[in-house]
């Protein structure tokens, strides 16, 4: 296991040195030169030049891209051309308020996508396993972003159930948690549903697979209850299947956010970066590309060592 | 039946002339690959019916030019947010009067083309690189498999926006970033597949028969890699639908006037509490579509598995 470990943390670095220069060289593919964007159309020469300087532009790439690496490295991410405030400052509550609606989303997920896949797949081709199954097909493939709208108009518009965007009132005097998870229901499962679909068919799947195994037909004669099996024993071999493609999913669900934070109007990281695209703020999105991408890397990472643990065959190979 | 045939046509590939290959088969009246698979996807009422519908839709996108009642671009202010079933509009007016189903069937050209076109660049990209690290393995593997982690290390729809972002709108654009997304994932199933093939026994046989390495990577290797790619493919194709509308929706796909099904989702974002039909109709057509992908997909995976077939 700790030959595993090793390995697979090992792994990861060149792929986020990989990472970090495909964000740096994405961001040296716009067009145009930075300077004269910055300086507007009025600029001289000279100061286009003193402003290429300053800013390291003179420089060969390998030059920007490792002084570019060592700032990040410490946290500083430039400032907002925007705004004019560091991005860091900027984009870490942002990243905060996208952890909160992904964590709301994969508990949607997992209650929704284990619940179903579970019954469907100890009651093969029953009534619930048809239509259950019919309608995970049809919600997989569902656009996030007019679920949403579609949501925000029967849920919040016309039931009034529901607050159509934001994630706090405007009028309540202080930030409570009520208040928050009664703002995050309509993006929480707009954002969960196409995987919740996803990970009940796996589920459903994974356990067609075990339940015809020997040793649960063993248990059977032995006399154990269907439901000692399925929950204690039946779950044992199911598992890592299912919490490899959970893992999958949250990364899915980070980037996935981004259409529900815009139609909802909930300030995460995606909003961010999709306004910050509209506004031409690059280090922004370059910040907020590289944390997220850097996160889904390790909760990657985490997903397989967990399943490693559970499955010794894995660790193995 | 072609369970049987296979390893006896693969052995003596390496060995027999092409004339005497042709003589057996004339021998032995196997019925072409084709016919096979044709034979077991038309079994599948489903999946014949999702192909069906896509067939349908792509004819009738086509064909916008002559079917569609209105200019999509063209409003009629008096009627705007006009609601279903209005006579001479069946699927109802957009906010800016313009006939909904006009739009439809223009967005549908841009829609498919935008999801099609990728996938299919993406794919062919895909199987050579897969072919070659899978094949040659060593170091080529490590580049060019190194290469790809580090661009399956994004999430996919973070790594299209951004991308799509950076380039500005354009179907142009929208279109590369996609294919951009694609090509590692379609690459590992195009690499996972030519390992598996490469170490079966009868590419062992061909080798010790005197096959020469382009032999064995066209002849034995390739066919084989090509059915995952393909039903892998055709799920994307109904994805990226999705994505490509995504991307349009954000503003960062196809510029208006030109329609597209995203776009026209957006459009009907400030009337939702008036005429949620404007956003409603063309969600209801990328769902339909993107599932008779899906559907199509499972249903090819079946018919080219000679092991699921019944």
């Amino acid at each position: 296991m700790i030959k595993f470990l090793v390995y697979r943390v090992a792994t990861i670095v060149p792929v986020l040195f990989g990472v970090s220069i495909v964000v740096f060289l994405m961001m040296k593919l716009i067009p145009g030169d930075p300077a004269e964007a910055l300086l507007g159309p009025a600029a001289t020469t000279e100061k286009i030049e003193m402003v290429r300087k300053s800013l390291g532009l003179d420089q060969p790439f390998y030059v920007q891209y490792f002084r570019w690496l060592w700032k990040v490295l410490q946290g500083d991410f430039g400032s907002s051309i925007a705004v004019n405030v560091p991005v860091a400052q900027l984009v870490w509550p942002k990243f905060w308020n996208t952890v909160l609606l992904t964590a709301g989303s994969l508990v949607i997920c997992i209650v929704v996508g284990l619940g179903v896949g579970i019954v469907s797949g100890t009651r093969q081709y029953s009534w619930f396993d048809r239509i259950s199954m019919s309608l995970t097909l049809i919600v997989a493939n569902t656009p996030a972003f007019w679920l949403g709208l579609i949501l925000m108009v029967v849920m919040a518009l016309y039931l009034g159930w529901f607050p159509a965007t934001g994630m706090y009132s405007m009028r309540a005097s202080s930030k409570t948690w009520g208040d928050l998870i009664h703002h995050m229901v309509l993006p929480a499962i707009t954002t969960a549903s196409v995987s919740a679909a996803i990970i009940a068919r796996l589920v459903r799947s994974s356990f067609l697979d075990v339940i015809r195994k020997h040793y649960i037909t063993a248990l059977r004669a032995k006399g154990l209850s269907e439901r000692d099996i399925i929950l204690r024993h039946g779950m044992k071999n199911a598992m890592p299947p299912i919490i490899n493609i959970v893992g999958l999913q949250v990364g899915y669900l980070m980037g996935g956010a981004l259409f529900t934070e815009v139609v909802f109007s909930w300030p995460g990281i995606g909003l961010q970066i999709y306004s910050s695209i509209v506004a031409r703020d690059l280090p922004v999105v370059q910040a907020a590309v590289l944390v997220t991408t850097f996160v889904f890397v390790l909760v990657n990472l985490g997903t397989d060592i967990v399943v490693a643990a559970l499955d010794p065959r894995i660790r193995r190979a | 039946m072609s369970l049987v045939n296979v390893p006896v046509k693969e052995q003596t590939a390496g060995l027999t002339t092409a004339a005497d290959a042709a003589a057996e088969a004339r021998m032995f009246r196997r019925p072409s690959e084709w016919r096979i698979f044709w034979e077991a996807f038309s079994q599948d009422r489903l999946a014949l019916g999702a192909a069906t519908l896509i067939g349908l839709v792509c004819l009738a996108s086509l064909l916008a030019p002559v079917l569609s009642p209105y200019d999509p671009t063209v409003g009629d202010n008096a009627q705007r947010l006009a609601p279903l079933g209005t006579p001479g509009h069946l699927l109802g007016l957009d906010g800016q009067g313009r006939d909904i189903l006009s739009r439809l069937l223009w967005g549908g050209q841009v829609s498919l083309i935008i999801a099609l076109l990728p996938v299919t660049v993406a794919s062919v990209i895909s199987v050579i690189l897969g072919l070659v690290a899978g094949f040659f393995g060593g170091k080529v593997d490590m580049l060019i498999m190194r290469t790809l982690d580090v661009f399956f290390a994004f999430p996919a729809v973070l790594l299209a926006v951004a991308i799509a972002g950076v380039l500005g709108p354009g179907m142009l654009n929208v279109m590369l970033s996609i294919t951009i997304v694609l090509i590692p994932y379609i690459s590992r199933v195009a690499y996972m597949a030519t390992v598996t093939v490469k170490n079966e026994l009868f590419v062992d046989q061909a080798r010790v028969s005197g096959a020469r390495p382009r032999q064995i990577l066209f002849h034995h290797i390739l066919p084989n890699t090509l059915s995952p790619v393909i039903v892998y493919g055709s799920t994307l194709v109904g994805i990226m639908i999705v994505l490509g509308a995504g991307l349009s929706f954000l503003g960062l796909g196809i510029t208006p006037p030109r329609p597209d099904w995203g776009i026209m989702c957006s459009d009907g974002r400030n009337f939702l509490s008036v005429a949620p039909h404007v956003s409603a109709v063309p969600g209801i057509m990328l769902i339909l579509v993107a599932m008779s992908f899906n559907i199509v997909g499972d249903g090819l995976r079946d018919a080219l598995d000679p092991k699921l077939r019944r």
